[in-house]
């Protein structure tokens, strides 16, 4: 317990609160949301882990089969796009978000004049910078295994870009959750999600070695076109119909998800 | 004098529960304003209602003369809360969190940092660029306070803040009120289920029961209105004999029981204890506890809701 004076906290003071603006609210926020990303590394060593796992796993398993039945498959350069998205889908500041709404900070910051977009969007802004900054590892793995861009040191970054576009559009889902329910175990099983998303598509061989219902799937699947416009940066060069297509796909998501999560916004605040 | 807060048969609803019920209020600028209430009565929900985070369902409310539906942003604005939980990030630190209030209520980083200078006697400076995660549950509740006095607040909000403290931090938080009150001319709602703080702090009290208010006042005049004094008795066996007997005694306003409890209001408590002994005792009540003491909000809450507040502590 202190032991100054009790009466010096009340001195008047001329600073007065005012405004801080969109923008203001929305870096604010964000920076809040990037500094917790260090101090929580359990949040962020399996999304590290899991890409470089199954990387080198399908390189070890697959690649010799692979390369002989499609002639002319580069299978690491194949493979680093479905790493990055191994990497950087689901990962969100949801679960943070989630505890803010269980512990009453959510409410603290509902009772500031700031705007309500800026909560959620601030926390997006923290996660395009989280997901765009997973790619780095990953992708120096694939050049550590060899793989080259055709398209120079702008198709990386267009890459990461790509890459971070993504995680971000799927972040949608998780925080639309984590807005509609407040728990924690929903929230974890949004990763569910995951799965179609991440394995019914040309993860494992190319679209056009598919058969069946798989590629009718894969054909709806966005992430295919993703992937698609992601290895055209790598092997093919610049292709502008692979990129508007994966950058298509990477949009369509974002409406539906960030939608999704804006009702749920919403509806949080209607409640109120 | 000009109303800070103002309520006219509030109104709030969770699907068919009614949880508050027709309040009305009217708070004084610079007052001190006590809400007692044990847990469940609706205490939280007005304030959640007055501070915008939670809508009416029926009625209306005012702060500082802006209506907390239609000019909610404004209000925030003007308004401090510190809510019943100390709700702070675990995550941060404590200056962070500072940092944080401050720059969503549009202060420039020179201006917190004074705030903060301004506010250290509350704030564990020792402890301020620590995560809150290792705060006590005092330094926790204490900086919680301040960030929600960084903005310099007209209106000042407080849910409980001494509930589950030390008696040392509350008679910390205590004197801090006071001083912003005192000093600043800041108008304080408070919350509370501690009879004395509400006794200790407040110009006037609303008490709050089953959502709705069931007495107002200073808590001077609640008490007078039980009695000048009251002599409780304790007894064993049948206390409505108890009552039959004293009844009638000179000096004797009113006679309550409650289980074995029997509540006696005096006009003139000395003059009437022996005279209510000797009449107990004719009337053949076997007494085990005779007390006589001046009343108080828990006597005043007994006499308008028929129960004792039950508290945490």
């Amino acid at each position: 317990m202190t032991s100054t004076n009790p009466t010096s906290v009340a001195r008047t003071s001329s600073v007065t609160a005012r405004p801080s603006g969109f923008l203001g609210d929305l870096m604010s926020i964000a920076g809040r949301a990037l500094r917790a990303i260090p101090r929580e590394p359990e949040a962020i060593l399996p999304a590290l882990f899991i890409p470089t796992f199954f990387f080198v796993v399908y390189l070890g398993s697959l690649q010799d089969i692979t390369e002989r039945n499609v002639p002319g498959l580069d299978f690491k350069a194949f493979q680093l796009p479905v790493a990055i998205i191994f990497a950087v889908t689901g990962v969100s500041r949801a679960s943070s978000l989630v505890t803010d709404i269980q512990t009453g900070y959510f409410d603290r910051l509902l009772l500031t004049p700031t705007r309500r977009l800026p909560l959620l969007l601030g926390l997006m802004v923290a996660d395009f910078v989280l997901v765009c900054s997973l790619c780095v590892p990953v992708l120096m793995i694939g050049f550590g295994v060899g793989v080259r861009f055709e398209t120079g040191l702008l198709g990386v970054l267009v890459f990461i870009l790509m890459g971070g576009l993504w995680g971000l559009a799927f972040t949608g889902f998780p925080y639309a959750i984590a807005l509609k329910t407040g728990n924690p175990a929903a929230v974890n099983s949004s990763f569910l999600l995951f799965f179609p998303f991440a394995f019914l598509t040309s993860s494992m061989v190319p679209l056009d070695a598919m058969t069946g219902w798989l590629r009718w799937v894969a054909r709806l699947n966005p992430i295919t076109y993703l992937l698609e416009g992601m290895r055209s940066l790598i092997v093919d060069g610049w292709d502008a119909e692979a990129l508007g297509k994966a950058f298509g796909a990477i949009g369509a998501v974002a409406v539906l998800a960030v939608g999704m999560a804006l009702l749920a916004l919403r509806g949080r605040l209607k409640q109120g | 004098m000009e109303s800070a807060i103002t309520a006219q048969r509030l109104e709030r609803s969770f699907g068919d529960v009614l949880a508050v019920r027709g309040v009305d209020l009217a708070v004084a600028a610079g007052e001190i304003y006590g809400f007692l209430g044990p847990n469940g009565a609706g205490k939280s929900t007005v304030v959640k209602m007055l501070t915008t985070l939670l809508r009416p369902t029926a009625g209306s409310a005012s702060v500082l003369g802006m209506d907390v539906v239609g000019d909610a942003g404004r209000i925030r604005l003007q308004i401090g809360v510190a809510l019943q939980d100390a709700s702070l990030d675990q995550r941060q630190t404590g200056r962070e969190i500072l940092y944080l209030q401050g720059r969503l209520y549009g202060l420039h980083k020179h201006e917190i940092a004074e705030r903060i200078d301004q506010l250290s006697s509350l704030i564990d400076m020792e402890a301020i660029d620590r995560r809150i995660g290792e705060y006590s549950g005092g330094m926790e509740r204490r900086l919680d306070l301040a960030a929600s006095l960084i903005h310099n607040p007209r209106v000042l909000f407080l849910d409980e803040p001494t509930t589950g403290l030390d008696p040392q931090s509350r008679m910390f938080v205590w004197e801090q009120v006071r001083a912003i009150n005192r000093e600043l001319g800041t108008t304080i709602f408070l919350t509370t289920q501690y009879l004395e703080e509400a006794d200790e702090l407040a110009g006037r009290v609303g008490i709050i029961s089953g959502g709705a208010i069931v007495a107002e006042g200073t808590p001077e005049d609640l008490k007078r209105s039980v009695g000048a004094d009251l002599i409780l008795i304790t007894v064993e066996g049948d206390s409505e004999a108890a009552v039959t007997a004293i009844r009638e005694v000179p000096g004797v306003a009113s006679v309550d029981v409650h289980g074995d409890e029997v509540t006696v209001a005096v006009n003139d408590g000395a003059a009437s204890v022996s005279p209510v002994a000797v009449a107990l005792d004719a009337g053949g009540v076997r007494v085990t506890e005779l007390t006589l003491r001046t009343p108080t909000l828990d006597d005043v809450f007994l006499d308008v809701t028929g129960e004792r507040i039950e508290t945490d502590r």
